[in-house]
């Protein structure tokens, strides 16, 4: 049971190569789906085990921090690294009928070692305890992501995937540059021993330079407004199933490691006391959720309206994190919760469209109801739950930072959520429409010939949409698991 | 001595010959004397695959393939993995924690001695394969 932490990341690491050797397109599903339950088991293991406000250190090597490397968990990455693992162990069971039309199948190997790999990358940014092993599973992640993401049916994905390699690649080198700074003003690199020695760092000027790179760098890996240019492309061209597991992984690990930073490395009297970095994050977030579900509304393709949706629903992360308390850190981190499961449900159903009518167009999905029943279904709850209606995730997350708003006296910023809430309900109230209602237009589309996507598609799908459901109506569990992450960041290392 | 290639570059395919036995040679000894000199994994894997690419370079790719096919090389990069994470779970399964070397010998400082060895032999494996088919790639696109 003490090797645990070091399991959760060798499992999938150690995997990845064997997928390579096996190569057969079935065994390495097989090899990658097995692998991924196991992580997703071993973190849920993780997560009990911190439950209570414990923390687990794991010295690689048996080199004791500060001196060697160590994982750090507890209940503020715990849930994220369930979340993580949790995802991928879902969207791969999808993946195997949705990758056979976008992925040749002499190639299918390298796609789940590659999988493989991310997820070890992610997993392993979320619980490691040493900044410079974050940008080293950070760059083990990204070069997988920009892998899968080349996999996608077109050229355009290749271009999407050097658009994400160039401007990813400006956002790691930023992060390193900051744990560089970091590293000559304190002289320690394990994020325990930072947070105590940058209060008394002889070189604050190097402190602060560090903090710029760190906030500038990570904001591009979140894909926070400004700086959300790689996201677009890089969710329309991906194959549906990578798009399905970034936009529920990859941004949500980055905003962690955000959180991490600034509340318990810097700690909030730094980041938000002294830096105000409040200004700078909440007109971010308010510029994310306004701007992108406006420009959502007029996409005429559902996976790039879906993936405006996901930097409008950063920005509500975004807004809970700029806070900077108890509520609002709380709601930041239930919605990163809620918002992985919802749009990973909606990617899904968005993947079972392509699979049967071949593009996500949104014009040719009229009466789509009548010829795919359970897609649709699932679209639709998924949809109430991105737009926030009562009993679904959305409502609990929404509810809770709408309310933290207003505990600080942020009433502008609430109501704006509020508008965005409607925007929302306008682009997804548009597509539920057309799938429901709107008569096909003459004779160009063949209602006949759309059957139900296979069953191995549509059982992970609806265990989403299940776990989605759950969670909406018991909101109370995710909540207190979030009010534990969100007390656990506030406090800092004890 | 056999000259290939239409006779040309006469000189430089007769230097090259000379030259690869002692590059893999200097790789080796940079692998294996880097727990106590300069070097590791990472420069010996980057200077005997440095060998594979002047033989390229010189008497062409197809004749490379046929020394260092890239199936053997897709092999190799798993197995440089595997060679360095398959320690860390024979540490584990030994009883202490990833990666410490500690449990591999009798003596503590001979196990620290051996992990070392078979980590940067990993690393030097992969490295080489990886470097080998960066050039495969470059080297086959018109």
């Amino acid at each position: 049971m003490d090797q645990l932490p070091a399991l959760q990341v060798m499992l999938p690491l150690v995997m990845a190569p064997l997928v390579v050797i096996v190569r057969h397109p079935k065994w390495s599903w097989a090899l990658a789906t097995i692998t991924s339950f196991l992580a997703c088991w071993v973190s849920w293991l993780l997560l009990q085990q911190v439950m209570d406000g414990s923390v687990i250190r794991y010295a690689i090597g048996g080199w004791e921090a500060p001196t060697g490397i160590e994982f750090y968990i507890d209940r503020a990455n715990a849930g994220v690294a369930l979340l993580v693992s949790g995802l991928s162990s879902l969207v791969l069971v999808y993946a195997y009928h949705s990758i056979q039309r976008t992925v040749d199948k002499s190639k299918h190997y390298l796609f789940y070692a590659g999988w493989l790999l991310c997820l070890t990358g992610l997993i392993g940014m979320v619980i490691t305890g040493d900044a410079f092993n974050v940008f080293v599973f950070l760059e083990i992640s990204s070069l997988s992501t920009y892998m899968l993401i080349a996999f996608g049916s077109d050229r355009r994905a290749l271009v999407a995937s050097y658009r994400y390699l160039v401007l990813g690649s400006v956002g790691a080198s930023f992060i390193l540059i900051g744990i560089g700074f970091l590293y000559a003003a304190t002289g320690t690199l394990n994020m325990v021993d930072l947070a105590v020695r940058i209060p008394d760092s002889e070189s604050p000027r190097a402190v602060l330079v560090a903090f710029s790179f760190l906030t500038v760098g990570l904001m591009i890996k979140a894909a926070v407004f400004p700086l959300h240019g790689w996201l677009l492309n890089a969710y329309h061209h991906a194959p549906i199933a990578v798009t399905a597991f970034l936009a529920g992984t990859a941004t949500k690990v980055s905003l962690y490691i955000l959180m991490r930073m600034f509340f318990s490395i810097f700690g909030d009297d730094y980041s938000f006391g002294l830096m105000l970095l409040n200004w700078v994050l909440l007109p971010a977030a308010i510029a994310s959720f306004l701007i992108m579900s406006l420009v959502a509304i007029y996409q005429t393709d559902l996976r790039r309206m879906l993936a405006y949706s996901s930097v409008a629903q950063i920005g509500y992360i975004l807004a809970g994190i700029s806070l900077a308390t108890q509520q609002g850190l709380t709601a930041a981190v239930v919605h990163m919760f809620n918002h992985g499961m919802v749009k990973a449900t909606l990617f899904m159903s968005v993947g079972c469209i392509l699979y049967r009518v071949g593009n996500t167009h949104i014009p040719s999905l009229d009466r789509l109801m009548s010829r795919m029943p359970f897609t649709v279904v699932a679209f639709i709850i998924a949809g109430l739950g991105l737009v926030g209606v009562p009993l679904t995730v959305g409502f609990v997350s929404k509810f809770t930072l709408i309310s933290a708003l207003l505990e600080q006296g942020w009433w502008p910023a609430a109501v704006m959520i509020l508008v965005s809430s409607v925007m929302a309900t306008a682009y997804i109230g548009r597509v539920i429409y057309l799938m429901l209602f709107r008569e096909a237009r003459g004779s160009t589309v063949t209602s006949h010939g759309y059957r139900e996507v296979p069953i191995l598609m549509l059982v992970p799908m609806y265990v989403l949409l299940a776990l989605g459901l759950y969670f909406g109506i018991f909101g109370s569990q995710t909540l207190s698991l979030a009010e534990g992450a969100a007390s656990t960041l506030l406090g800092g290392y004890q | 001595m056999k000259i290939y290639a239409r006779q040309r570059h006469r000189v430089l395919q007769v230097i090259t010959r000379l030259m690869v036995p002692f590059v893999l040679m200097f790789g080796l000894y940079v692998q294996f004397h880097g727990d106590y000199g300069p070097g590791g994994g990472f420069q010996a894997g980057v200077i005997f695959a440095s060998a594979f690419i002047l033989y390229g370079l010189i008497f062409g790719l197809q004749r490379t393939r046929r020394v260092l096919p890239p199936s053997v090389l897709r092999w190799l990069m798993a197995l440089g993995v595997l060679i360095y994470a398959g320690t860390g779970v024979l540490t584990m399964l030994l009883g202490g924690n990833l990666l410490d070397y500690d449990v591999l010998a009798h003596d503590p400082l001979h196990g620290q001695h051996w992990g070392i060895f078979a980590v940067e032999l990993g690393v030097g494996v992969t490295v080489t394969a990886v470097m080998v088919s960066l050039f495969y790639g470059f080297a086959s696109k018109r």
